[in-house]
């Protein structure tokens, strides 16, 4: 039943083209009686139905996040914090996984033996652990083990590290000033001040998210190096090049050709793996839909913006990838 | 021919000591190394206390692992809210589905004779062991099923529903019928750009809504369904890779020999595309077995589930969940960990 080419169809045409408006037609039929039956259903329960409640009140709030908010907000305001909440732990923790998953990688291919050793142990162990495991693990460690906010870690001057979450330093705009002022965070007696600061929830599943993915992409980024010809490092070393120039010229190109399409995959998976948050209580997009579910009782508006956002996310992710991916392969036999 | 190549393989030690750069990075890695062993071990080891005793592990104060959280609520973490006086029957019935799964393994249990009555009977078996009602068992209702007996249970049923179907989507995708080309492509594209999350909660909160009162599925049946139509879409992809491995010649050559179309996929096709991607097959029973894990966020007290329900409610051991966790991806740990060998195994052997 393949289209390849050069073998002649066989069976009778006419009985394919029933075939498959029979399936349709069987489809379409499934598909109508569902929806006539759920908005029976809907009715009976004396439920509405209809996207307007998404400019109602939404009835909690989101606590963190570029777009926090009351819970006199509208829904659609609290669907889109939630989004950008999935954005804002979704981001650097594609930065990070690409730095720590390179590294590995590189390490996993490295002539010294105890980097090679520790960087298999890493992916090993990491890669046969569930996600929602480490997650629960590393929230665990950021709000039982750390100290109180009383009495911080400090990391660096102006970093200070407790249950209460990271605070770091932040550039402030003041009137009348061209640039901006360092705002350096302080231990107070009660807590820390000053500065931004990141929720113990987001530092968990941003960590549990990164060196997660960086154990899949270690793989990748190796499999990727090594499926450059030996050859070709032969002869650039015949050329007189040296390591880094042999990695820039030669090695690279060629090893992220195979890198890249991998790569988005696993950058879609992290975009996906970002809803664990719910189990967290990090506000991201899974978080709000879920608690606006039970707010509302209108399971099939949530959970069908829920699923487009997710679908336009991938689909967003996908194509930025594919344009890398044609840089890539640009010159690709 | 370089100096190694002519001398044999060089020690371990010739090569992390090569150069001046090799050795700071050695002595640099190996001190790290040295100081987080060593406080690793005297926490979970040194300073550990072993037996359940509430009162030691207290007087330890964060300075030593409390291990005697393990033998003290190993019952509730492997089996959840499983009744204690049955917890016989969830023990039995994962002891099946180990056995189950590692005569399937064997490559001389490869042969549909075996392998057909094995499942036939195995599965129901197991299903009647856990859920009761026959032979004399008391019922325990799907809600109370929980632990590792769960996350087999899911993963396995998963896994055999989803593949039928996989193949299904798989052979739609290569066929001549554009309406089944595209309605499998949506599908697949669809299942694959929501996160497993969504899907759960779709099928304990919008089916529901969606089917008549009387249809009432309980929530392990509705999880179930949901993994396989997940689990069906990776599958597919993985299947349609092995299909599109194998050489038009074969097709060619069983339509020559007279095999209708049906018999052409059973007899020629399918064998050949499956074995060429058991290792990756492998590979996405070990993703299934990971994403179990997430049926806790819809109330399924599978392994990790488990565990919060065990230590949630407990105030004398809860401090010690750090203990249960590190239990627990022990257990994931050791599972994938030996999935991931068998596929390696396979690959090497049976290509």
């Amino acid at each position: 039943m393949s289209t390849g080419g050069g073998i002649p169809r066989q069976g009778r045409p006419w009985l394919g083209w029933l075939g498959q408006g029979l399936l349709v037609a069987l489809l379409a039929l499934a598909a109508w009686w569902l929806v006539q039956h759920a908005l029976a259903e809907l009715r009976a329960r004396g439920a509405q139905a209809g996207f307007d409640i998404f400019d109602d009140p939404a009835g909690f709030q989101i606590g963190e996040g570029w777009l926090a908010g009351e819970s006199t907000q509208a829904l659609w305001r609290a669907f889109l914090a939630g989004v950008l909440n999935t954005v804002r732990v979704a981001l650097p923790a594609i930065v990070l996984t690409s730095i720590v998953g390179t590294l590995i990688g590189v390490g996993r291919l490295s002539r010294n033996p105890l980097a090679r050793g520790l960087s298999t142990a890493y992916v090993e162990t990491i890669r046969n652990v569930p996600m929602l495991v480490q997650l629960l693990m590393a929230y665990f460690a950021l709000t039982h083990l750390l100290p109180d906010a009383m009495e911080p870690l400090r990391l660096a001057p102006g970093w200070y590290l407790s249950k209460g979450g990271l605070a770091f330093p932040w550039p402030v705009f003041e009137a009348g000033q061209a640039w901006p002022r360092l705002d350096l965070p302080e231990a107070g007696r009660f807590n820390v001040s000053g500065g931004a600061a990141i929720t113990p929830e987001y530092l968990a599943v941003l960590l549990a998210l990164s060196l997660y993915t960086a154990s899949f992409v270690a793989e990748i980024v190796r499999a990727g190096i090594e499926s450059v010809p030996a050859g070709q490092v032969a002869a650039s070393r015949a050329l007189g090049f040296s390591g880094w120039q042999q990695l820039r010229f030669v090695v690279l190109p060629q090893a992220l050709r195979a890198i890249v399409p991998s790569m988005g995959n696993q950058y879609l998976n992290l975009a996906k793996n970002s809803s664990l948050g719910v189990a967290v209580g990090y506000p991201e997009l899974v978080s709000v839909t879920h608690t606006a579910l039970n707010q509302t009782g209108r399971a099939f508006e949530c959970i069908a913006v829920m699923m487009a956002v997710y679908l336009l996310l991938s689909l967003l992710i996908a194509a930025a990838v594919n344009g890398w991916n044609v840089r890539v392969a640009r010159w690709s036999r | 021919m370089t100096a190694a190549a002519r001398h044999g393989r060089p020690s371990v030690i010739s090569t992390a000591f090569a150069n001046p750069t090799q050795a700071v990075l050695t002595l640099v890695l190996a001190a790290l190394l040295a100081w987080a062993a060593s406080s690793l071990w005297s926490w979970a080891v040194t300073h550990a206390v072993w037996h359940a005793d509430a009162a030691a592990c207290d007087a330890l104060g964060g300075r030593g692992a409390c291990w005697g959280v393990v033998p003290e609520k190993l019952r509730a973490m492997l089996f959840g809210r499983y009744p204690p006086a049955q917890q016989w029957r969830a023990g039995t019935a994962t002891a099946a589905l180990l056995a189950l799964v590692g005569l399937s393994a064997w490559p001389r249990c490869w042969r549909v004779a075996v392998l057909a009555p094995l499942w036939l009977v195995g599965l129901p078996l197991v299903l009647v062991l856990l859920g009761g009602g026959m032979a004399g068992l008391q019922v325990v209702p799907t809600r109370d099923w929980g632990g590792l007996p769960l996350t087999l249970l899911l993963t396995i049923a998963g896994l055999l529903a989803a593949f039928p179907l996989a193949v299904l989507l798989a052979l739609a995708r290569r066929s001549s019928w554009p309406a089944a080309r595209t309605l499998s492509r949506i599908y697949v594209e669809l299942v694959r750009g929501v996160p497993l999350i969504s899907v759960l909660f779709m099928a304990s909160f919008l089916l529901p809504l969606l089917l008549p009162a009387s249809w009432q599925a309980d929530v392990l049946l509705r999880v179930f369904i949901a993994l396989a139509l997940f689990v069906a879409a990776y599958l597919s992809e993985v299947i349609r890779g092995g299909l599109q491995s194998v050489p038009q010649g074969q097709l060619a050559a069983a339509r020559a020999l007279g095999l209708s179309r049906w018999q052409q996929q059973r007899l020629v096709v399918l064998p050949q595309a499956l074995r060429a991607v058991l290792p990756s097959i492998v590979n996405v029973a070990i993703g299934v077995l990971k994403d179990t894990s997430l049926v806790t966020v819809v109330s399924l007290y599978d392994l990790t589930g488990a565990l919060q329900l065990a230590l949630g409610g407990d105030p004398v051991w809860r401090p010690y969940y750090l203990e249960g966790y590190l239990f627990v991806a022990l257990v994931y740990w050791a599972m994938c960990f030996g999935l991931s060998r068998y596929g390696r195994w396979m690959e090497r052997h049976w290509r």
